[in-house]
């Protein structure tokens, strides 16, 4: 279980505005290891998965070039007050780590 | 001494004229007065915020990751460094007044009985020893989160650093540190003062130059460029590579009477760490 995504939601008209945080290595497999002259193992988010109530409403397929600690921010259209967004992200190891937040 | 200071003296203006006479109260004073003039549309407190102040678009952004800022995960990594114990059962609020919290206006200070100036960051070290524990990395990781942590606990308390007049030691070690300001360094020559104080709010490259004013109160700082946290030590060495001098070790004495002196011109103004920055 990855660590855990900070979010934040807030309706705004007919929409719902989702910021999160994920704490994530994001090591790419392309920096050295000075002492060991090996490049630190590739650890990095391949895609995040955003649901309504259950239906995928955004799938973003990301890679190495993402930075470390990654911010994204996207908005829902329809999203009402009382709706489950969740927000999950899978990594290239296995691991992954879900948040859900309730609209209010 | 002289002969290197006082060109930039002259073309500085109103901040040396009087340096063997003038004390720190003197200095920041004409600070103000000297920024006060050069940008009378920016608010005192604004000047905190560095190249914020008066770069309209590099403030749009910033705004809007204040919103979820990048040290948020820094500040919480910190606190639970902070409130573990040491293996012998101690912890970091045993060392400091009022347990640690909200305390980093104070800082740094000078230490009369040890000759030398004590930064947060050299205080939070020490603790550390004090209790068996090993020294941390003085410019990034665990140390830079803790100090973020308690830079976060003393936000909006008015930058106080103390240079008494009746102590030599403290006097010398601001005065070494404000020299180090003006003396220029490194291959491309310049001083502190040449982007800082001459150059404020003039473009480099693709930020604009903070002012002298203000540029202690909001560190550590979650700098894009490094991806993480990082104290105001590892800028200074930074910013001497920049002008290609040999940077010096974090928490030389150089660069702690140069921590010292840049604080007390911030005195006043509200703390607003950890910040970020570009």
């Amino acid at each position: 279980m990855g660590k855990p995504i900070k979010i934040r939601a807030k309706i705004k008209g007919d929409f719902a505005e989702i910021k999160a945080l994920m704490p994530h290595d994001m090591e790419s497999g392309l920096r050295m290891n000075p002492a060991t002259n090996q490049p630190y193992p590739a650890h990095y988010i391949t895609d995040v998965v955003a649901e309504l109530n259950g239906e995928v409403v955004m799938t973003a397929y990301w890679g190495q070039a993402v930075s470390k600690n990654p911010y994204v921010s996207f908005s829902i259209k329809g999203a009402v007050a009382g709706d489950t967004v969740t927000l999950r992200w899978n990594d290239n190891k296995g691991d992954s780590s879900e948040k859900e937040v309730v609209l209010k | 001494m002289k002969k290197i200071i006082l060109p930039l003296c002259l073309i500085g203006g109103l901040l040396c004229g009087l340096t063997a006479m003038a004390g720190p109260e003197e200095d920041r004073l004409a600070m103000v007065e000297y920024y006060s003039d050069r940008f009378p549309d920016v608010p005192l407190q604004e000047f905190a915020n560095g190249l914020y102040a008066f770069d309209t678009i590099a403030r749009e952004q910033w705004i809007e990751m204040e919103d979820f800022p990048p040290y948020e995960i820094a500040i919480e990594d910190g606190q639970a460094l902070f409130e573990t114990p040491f293996a012998n059962g101690k912890s970091y609020a045993d060392c400091f007044e009022n347990g640690g919290i909200g305390v980093k206006q104070n800082y740094p200070y000078f230490d009369t009985d040890a000759g030398e100036v004590v930064t947060l960051e050299l205080a939070i070290n020490h603790c550390r020893e004090a209790n068996g524990e090993e020294p941390l990395l003085y410019m990034i990781g665990a140390l830079a989160e803790i100090s973020a942590y308690m830079a976060y606990t003393s936000r909006g308390h008015e930058m106080a650093v103390k240079v008494p007049a009746d102590k030599p030691g403290a006097v010398a070690a601001y005065a070494a540190g404000k020299q180090f300001y003006y003396t220029r360094r490194g291959q491309l020559n310049f001083a502190c003062s040449s982007c800082h104080i001459q150059s404020a709010g003039l473009k480099l490259r693709a930020d604009r130059l903070s002012t002298t004013l203000g540029q202690a109160t909001h560190w550590p700082v979650y700098r894009s460029k490094w991806g993480e946290i990082g104290t105001l030590q590892k800028r200074f060495a930074e910013c001497n590579s920049q002008v290609w001098a040999k940077p010096l070790e974090a928490q030389s004495v150089e660069y702690r009477n140069l921590e010292y002196f840049l604080s007390y011109i911030s005195n006043g103004l509200e703390l607003n760490g950890p910040g970020s920055r570009r």
